[in-house]
């Protein structure tokens, strides 16, 4: 079974506002199990376009991306959702959970979606991706009362809930304070090495970067060092 | 539980005031929809129950016409006689045979009731009181059969008619203006000259004015006589039908049978039935653009709920939920406010359309009415629901779909 998860080939996007300008040129790259990847670069240089073209949620591009070895250039918008559901776990900067929500019932949506499991058995595996996390005690908590670490850390367990193929972050320490990233790093650190979970992270942050598995640097729209 | 409606429902309940709000638009204009469609039928049913119990529903007779085609026109058919200035001719208007087609017409399937009538013109002289009125003539079993006679008779009884004798049934209001009652004897005179002592048998109250005014039933044979006509004379013959609805298709029939005119309720109440259509015309119409104003109502608020979600709904479709699923999650949450403040419209509307049938209402004499007339139909509660879910749903449809279509990334990428 082969070991690359993620795979792109020739990916190729324009903005066309205000004139015509490509945002990203000729990316190729490949993403191995269990690698946990930060993408870095100055602002502007499509790092961010990149991670939401990979994400499945961006569908105007030109090039294939390949995850989990199944090509999802082309797939429809609906075939994308179900594939995003299953095989994707996102953790933003900002915008973290649902706010009528507990914790627990964030975590749980995702899985509920998807439907493999009964819901006695979505809500267990839903408390335990939370014990992983330290945030089991917060399980029943409203997540509008949770502080912007304790969401973080919500976020990621429901990322993890349906064992995506891949984690996919957009600076997901970018709005926490020193404490809480170092937490947040530690625990993505621990999921790559002990649950070969694979990783890929844009971040602005150079310590992080520099403590990841590998970094892809980018510069106008090009890869300089993969 | 889907967790599509799980979602709508926590969106729901979060927000329960602005719900209520919305839902109390459809509950208003559903509840006065039933309020409004029930009196309004309720009133149009006394008007018409009122136009139908003293009046047949077809009325045969010979109606007599000041033109007629002359003798020349019949005996040279292609020519072009002029005749100037007609005068009417001292025709009788009787109904030939009369008694020959009451008894065809009582054979008719459907028919339930026919009385042969002998009307004149009378006046009735009380000592120095002299009042004009209309003298029936009917066979009083009959007439009891078609119209339930015996029910309104306040003073004396039908069979006093029957005896043959010179006896007159007469109208409250008529009895009143010449202060008289059962048993005493006053004088009719009919146009012709002739003139009768009558003795009052007894006093009827239809609680039309237009009846009790002027009216006196007397035996049939008593009329000829007065008129100085046979045994077989008679110029009316009224109808009663089981089904009143199909008084017009066959006074038609009637009309091609006899060569008689034939009248039947309907066309004579015209008028009142029109003045029904407008009634209802203009209750629906209301009632409609409540229930499209609280479809506005709606589509704001979905709206409204929409914008206020957008964050939520990028991360819902990172998640992986699709379009249609965003769709869902607002169409139901349109749905279900229909759905609840539809059936509290109807159950308001119930309440008030039950006090309203409570309240007194002093409608006359004429429609014989205590209260407000108000018509149960289960049919305009079914209808008023339904109405109000799709509207509803409709009003809600166009902002679930902008909601599928929001782009995730914009939003996302902040």
């Amino acid at each position: 079974m082969s070991k690359i998860v993620l795979k792109t080939s020739h990916l190729s996007k324009y903005f066309y506002e205000p004139e015509k300008f490509q945002v990203l040129k000729d990316i190729s790259f490949t993403i191995q199990r269990g690698e946990f990847v930060s993408v870095v670069g100055k602002s502007g240089c499509g790092k961010s376009t990149l991670l939401y073209l990979l994400s499945t949620m961006d569908t105007d591009y030109e090039g294939t991306i390949e995850i989990n070895n199944e090509i999802v250039t082309g797939k429809t918008k609906n075939e994308l959702a179900a594939f995003r559901n299953q095989h994707i776990g996102f953790v933003f900067q900002f915008h973290y959970l649902l706010p009528e929500f507990s914790a627990l019932q964030n975590v749980m949506i995702p899985a509920l979606k998807l439907g493999n499991y009964s819901r006695k058995e979505v809500e267990e595996r839903a408390y335990e991706k939370l014990k992983l996390l330290d945030m089991q005690n917060h399980a029943l908590k409203m997540s509008s009362k949770l502080s912007g670490g304790q969401q973080q850390r919500v976020a990621i367990a429901r990322a993890l809930i349906n064992d995506p193929t891949l984690i996919m972050g957009d600076e997901p320490t970018g709005n926490l304070d020193k404490q809480n990233t170092q937490r947040v790093f530690d625990i993505l650190r621990e999921l790559s090495k002990s649950f070969e979970q694979t990783i890929v992270a844009v971040t602005h942050d150079p310590d992080f970067a520099s403590n990841s598995d590998r970094i892809i640097e980018m510069s106008d729209g090009e890869i300089i060092k993969k | 539980m889907s967790t599509t409606l799980e979602i709508a429902k926590t969106h729901l309940f979060a927000k329960k005031k602005q719900t209520l709000v919305a839902a109390l638009g459809v509950t208003f204009g559903i509840a006065m929809f039933i309020v409004m469609i029930s009196f309004m039928t309720g009133i149009n049913n006394v008007l018409e129950n009122s136009a139908m119990a003293n009046s047949p529903h077809i009325r045969i007779y010979n109606e007599i016409k000041s033109v007629r085609n002359s003798i020349v026109e019949e005996a040279y058919p292609n020519s072009l006689p002029v005749v100037h200035h007609q005068k009417p001719k001292n025709e009788k208007p009787k109904i030939k045979n009369g008694f020959v087609i009451v008894q065809r017409v009582k054979e008719i399937e459907g028919v339930s009731g026919v009385s042969a009538q002998l009307a004149t013109q009378v006046f009735y002289t009380y000592g120095e009181l002299q009042v004009a009125g209309n003298l029936a003539g009917v066979n009083i079993v009959d007439e009891d059969k078609l119209f339930n006679l015996k029910d309104k008779i306040i003073e004396g009884n039908l069979e006093g008619l029957m005896a043959g004798n010179n006896g007159v049934l007469m109208g409250v209001g008529l009895a009143k203006k010449m202060n008289i009652r059962t048993g005493d004897k006053i004088t009719m005179i009919v146009p012709t000259g002739a003139s009768a002592l009558v003795k009052v048998i007894g006093i009827f109250k239809t609680g039309i004015g237009a009846i009790d005014n002027i009216k006196c039933y007397a035996n049939i044979a008593t009329v000829q006589k007065l008129l100085k006509k046979d045994s077989h004379y008679l110029t009316e013959i009224y109808i009663r039908l089981h089904e009143p609805y199909q008084s017009k298709l066959l006074a038609h029939e009637l009309k091609n049978r006899f060569n008689y005119e034939a009248e039947d309720w309907q066309t004579a109440n015209e008028t009142l039935l029109a003045s029904s259509i407008i009634r209802n015309t203009m209750t629906i119409v209301v009632s409609l653009t409540l229930l499209i104003v609280a479809g506005f109502g709606i589509y704001n608020i979905i709206n409204m709920t929409v914008y206020d979600k957008m964050k939520d709904i990028a991360i819902l479709k990172a998640i992986g939920f699709a379009g249609g699923d965003i769709t869902r999650v607002f169409m139901y949450q349109a749905a279900f406010i229909g759905l609840m403040g539809g059936l509290a419209g109807i159950s308001l509307g119930f309440s008030l359309s039950y006090l309203l049938s409570r309240t007194r209402f002093e409608a006359g004499e004429v429609l014989g009415i205590k209260y407000f007339p108000v018509n149960f139909d289960s049919r305009f509660y079914i209808f008023g629901l339904a109405f109000g879910v799709l509207t509803t749903c409709l009003a809600g449809y166009f902002p679930s779909r902008k909601a599928s279509k929001i782009d995730p990334v914009a939003i996302l990428r902040g």
